[in-house]
């Protein structure tokens, strides 16, 4: 009897321990679920580095960072557009469009295809204005669609996504425009070994984390995201803030646009095809849900950062830029995977 | 096993929610081709019961047979081929295809190609639809019939199922009186089939029509089951309500002020009409009456979310125009709404993003950035004052218990410094220790000189709190009760029922 009774309460200790060795357990995984595209990103960069050592010269990090810059700049408006259970398919296009509109207005006067003629050097800030102008407007535009018309932001972006590509070409008659001023190209240069758009990038990041974190309208962009009818109930403007993060994600197309310019030297009528998709996929892969309410601006950097290293690694090891590809679209799934069981495990 | 007399036995049948016994060990016994009606106020587990009979929810305990045969462990689709069909409340047919379509919607017959048969499927469809005299084009889209035409596809999807039972929830609330006979001579043919029906309704003349025999269930227990001949109005609404807890509920007399609300002649055509009443300073008014009454719209309109027709709003006796939420909240109302999943809570925020939602304006700093610290020190002390339990107020909402996500919506409002709180079913579906502590809360919030609306569909709840009680029925005012102790329950069961006369009310 009593050595039945001894059994039975060592069998519940060693049930109690595997309890609490579980428990462990759970909170390491709870913390690499929590901060996995850390860890993934910190794999990579090691895996990488140790493949080759190359990956690792201050040279080629801040290559990088330049080449994640600009879908870097248009993820930080996206992932704030999905958070709002939103998608803007038309960031690619609004770059080409705000982008052709600067270079023309930011051509040096000697330019052997002076888009105008008689227009004479202007100072770097009237092309920077102008596209910011642009981006934000047609943004707006996309915003207030959405908003006013109840039309899903899937069709509106769609549609503004081929208009302002059809606009870009009618704009230019189809040819690039190349030759900026020496002011223009400083955006797409270095100070000292730190390069322009690295700076540029970690400015728009510092901004959209101010405005997501520390304002009403990034409170208000996670509420409609999150139910949008229980955001109209507790009195939150939603209409007037779609509008306004609409024009926000054109706008931070435009600032891409100016890096774009100012790094390639010139704007072709076709740029920044696609380019949507990368923001899409940058985003996503930092952990903001299509579910909506769910999205950070740190995850959208780091799901940049992801892409840009992975692109840089690649090719450094020589990997065929098919293959990447495909790697690229299996990061995406697998990251979203991922992101939607730990979402589910909180539910 | 003895021959069986009932085609459903439900027996000892326990159901439990996370924090709520919906069922404590309930019995039905159908007997084959019935009428059974089930009554009960809401919540008191009708539907429940039967989402367990149909599959959609496993019971926590107890057995169910069926034809003899004793079922467990088993989905609706199982159900249906059992022969157990149910019309829900809420029809969700695909509206854009065709009645045939809808009617063998995963089972189509097939041709020898393995493609649809669709002309066998029209021959099939044109069978099922005689069988209840509906004389339909099977081609026709389901967007194009009234509601009471897809209710009767629906009862003869059930029959093509070989429904042997067919369950009916709340089937003629959004029906005309004459589309309510015709269903009930289809309900008549399919008796004399030998078909065995469950119908669930708040309409007592109803009931006393169509039933062969009425169970009652009262707060998820089975009070009893008669023959439809034992009852009267009455003693069924006596049955329905039954109990006195008037003590439960921390009612105390305040101090009532002057008017603070008026509300004269409102009206949204088609959904309610000359809706007039008053709510003065530290009192309460409960608005009570059966769901589809019309007092969640009344209470919508009034906070701007849907467009009134007609009528007037007085806050302060100044005539206010209300047209968004936003107006409301700019003259200090608050709306806990009815359905805290839909339009409550936001479940993936935290519980301090969800509290501070409806106040954000006052965080604002003169440079434009929000006061987070504030805010979150304001968070903190109305989480510690209204006691809800959250490990922190980072923690999501939705890993809250319902009671808790509640009173997360009663801070958001508080937050918000009201003077004009509308509660829409401030308690349902909160166990009842969380109950009584919102019940404590609303009448602290009466003391401090609010005006308070609360929509109770618990008429324990309705007399327990309210100062006065407004009773709707069918999108009108049937009575406003101006001293709570003048009447009892089953009067106002009587008004919330449209069945009030003279002689049934000593007022």
């Amino acid at each position: 009897m009593s050595e039945n009774l001894k059994n039975l309460v060592s069998e519940v200790e060693n049930a109690s321990e595997l309890k609490s060795n579980n428990h462990t357990d759970n909170k390491m995984l709870l913390y690499l679920k929590k901060y996995g595209i850390i860890f993934a990103l910190i794999l990579l960069i090691v895996g990488i580095s140790i493949a080759e050592p190359k990956f690792l010269n201050p040279i080629n990090i801040f290559n990088v960072l330049t080449q994640s810059s600009i879908y870097g700049i248009m993820a930080l408006g996206m992932t704030l557009v999905i958070i709002a259970k939103g998608i803007d398919l038309s960031v690619g296009s609004i770059l080409a469009f705000s982008g052709i509109v600067a270079a023309s207005l930011g051509q040096v006067a000697t330019a052997s295809t002076k888009f105008f003629p008689n227009l004479a050097e202007m100072p770097v800030i009237v092309p920077i204005l102008a596209a910011l102008t642009i981006g934000a407007l047609i943004g707006a535009i996309n915003g207030g669609l959405i908003a006013y018309t109840g039309i899903p932001a899937f069709i509106a972006t769609l549609g503004m996504m081929t208009m302002a590509r059809g606009a870009t070409l009618m704009y230019t008659s189809g040819k690039p425009i190349t030759q900026l001023t020496p002011d223009f190209m400083f955006l797409g240069s270095k100070i000292g070994i730190i390069p322009v758009p690295v700076i540029i990038y970690a400015l728009m990041a510092g901004i959209t984390w101010v405005l997501l974190n520390h304002t009403s309208f990034g409170k208000n962009i996670y509420a409609i995201g999150g139910n949008i009818k229980a955001a109209e109930i507790s009195g939150v403007n939603v209409k007037k803030n779609l509008l306004l993060l609409y024009a926000f994600c054109g706008l931070t197309a435009a600032v891409a646009a100016i890096v774009f310019a100012g790094r390639v030297g010139s704007v072709h009528p076709g740029a920044a095809v696609s380019y949507e998709l990368t923001a899409i996929a940058a985003s996503v892969i930092g952990g903001t849900s299509f579910d909506g309410g769910i999205g950070t601006v740190g995850g959208a950097v780091i799901g940049a950062l992801v892409l840009g290293v992975l692109r840089n690694g690649l090719t450094l090891l020589g990997v065929q830029a098919y293959w990447q590809q495909i790697l690229e679209g299996m990061i995406i799934i697998v990251a979203v995977i991922i992101d939607m069981r730990k979402n589910a495990k909180k539910k | 096993m003895e021959k069986q007399k009932y085609l459903v036995e439900m027996k000892n049948i326990v159901k439990n929610f996370p924090g709520v016994q919906a069922l404590r060990g309930v019995n039905l016994n159908v007997g084959y081709g019935e009428v059974h009606s089930l009554v009960g106020e809401n919540g008191a587990g009708k539907s429940t019961l039967m989402n367990c009979l149909v599959g959609m929810l496993p019971p926590t305990a107890g057995q169910i047979y069926f034809d003899g045969k004793e079922i467990s462990n088993y989905n609706t689709s199982d159900a249906l081929k059992m022969g157990i069909s149910m019309i829900h409340q809420e029809l969700s047919p695909v509206m854009y295809r065709s009645i045939m379509e809808n009617i063998w919607l995963g089972r189509e017959p097939k041709n020898k190609f393995g493609l649809i048969d669709h002309k066998k499927m029209y021959d099939m469809t044109k069978e099922v639809l005689e069988t209840i005299n509906l004389d339909v084009d099977p081609k026709k889209l389901m967007k194009e019939l009234t509601i009471a035409k897809i209710q009767m596809i629906e009862i003869a999807k059930a029959i093509s199922y070989n429904a042997k039972l067919i369950i009916m929830d709340e089937p003629t609330s959004a029906l005309t009186k004459k589309e309510v006979v015709q269903l009930f001579d289809i309900m008549k043919k399919l008796k004399e089939k030998g078909k065995s029906l469950i119908y669930i309704s708040h309409k007592l003349d109803e009931i006393f029509e169509i039933s062969d025999k009425i169970t009652v269930f009262r707060d998820g227990t089975w009070i009893g089951t008669e023959d439809k001949v034992k009852f009267d109005v009455q003693s069924l609404i006596k049955m329905m309500v039954g109990r006195d807890i008037t003590e439960m509920f921390p009612k105390v007399d305040c101090i009532i002020g002057e008017t603070k609300l008026e509300v004269t002649g409102l009206a949204d055509t088609g959904r309610f009409k000359d809706v007039s009443f008053t709510v003065k300073k530290g009192e309460i008014l409960g608005i009570a009456g059966l769901v589809g009454a019309g007092r969640t719209e009344v209470i919508e309109t009034l906070f701007g979310i849907r467009r009134k027709t007609a009528g007037k709003v007085f806050i302060d006796e100044k005539e206010v125009a209300i047209k968004t939420p936003m107006d409301a909240i700019e003259n200090k109302m608050a709306l806990l709404t009815e359905d805290r999943r839909l339009s409550g809570i936001f479940p993936v925020l935290s519980v301090f993003q969800n509290t501070i939602v409806a106040n954000l304006r006052s965080y604002v700093k003169n440079n434009g950035l929000l006061d987070n610290k504030r805010a979150f020190s304001d968070v903190e002390s109305y989480v510690k004052a209204i006691k809800i339990k959250t490990p922190s107020i980072e923690q999501r909402i939705s890993n809250l218990s319902g009671g808790n996500q509640q009173k997360v919506l009663v801070a958001r409002w508080l937050l918000t410094k009201p003077e004009i709180l509308i509660l829409d079913e401030p308690t349902r579906g909160i166990d009842v220790g969380a109950k009584a502590e919102i019940h404590k809360l609303i009448t602290a919030l009466a003391g401090e000189g609010k005006s308070i609306i609360m929509v109770s569909s618990e008429l324990p709840e309705v007399m327990g709190m309210s100062d006065r009680i407004m009773i709707m029925h069918e999108g009108k005012v049937t009575g406003i009760i101006e001293n709570r102790k003048d009447l009892s329950q089953e009067e106002i069961m009587n008004y919330a029922t449209g069945n009030t006369s003279a002689d049934q009310l000593e007022m």
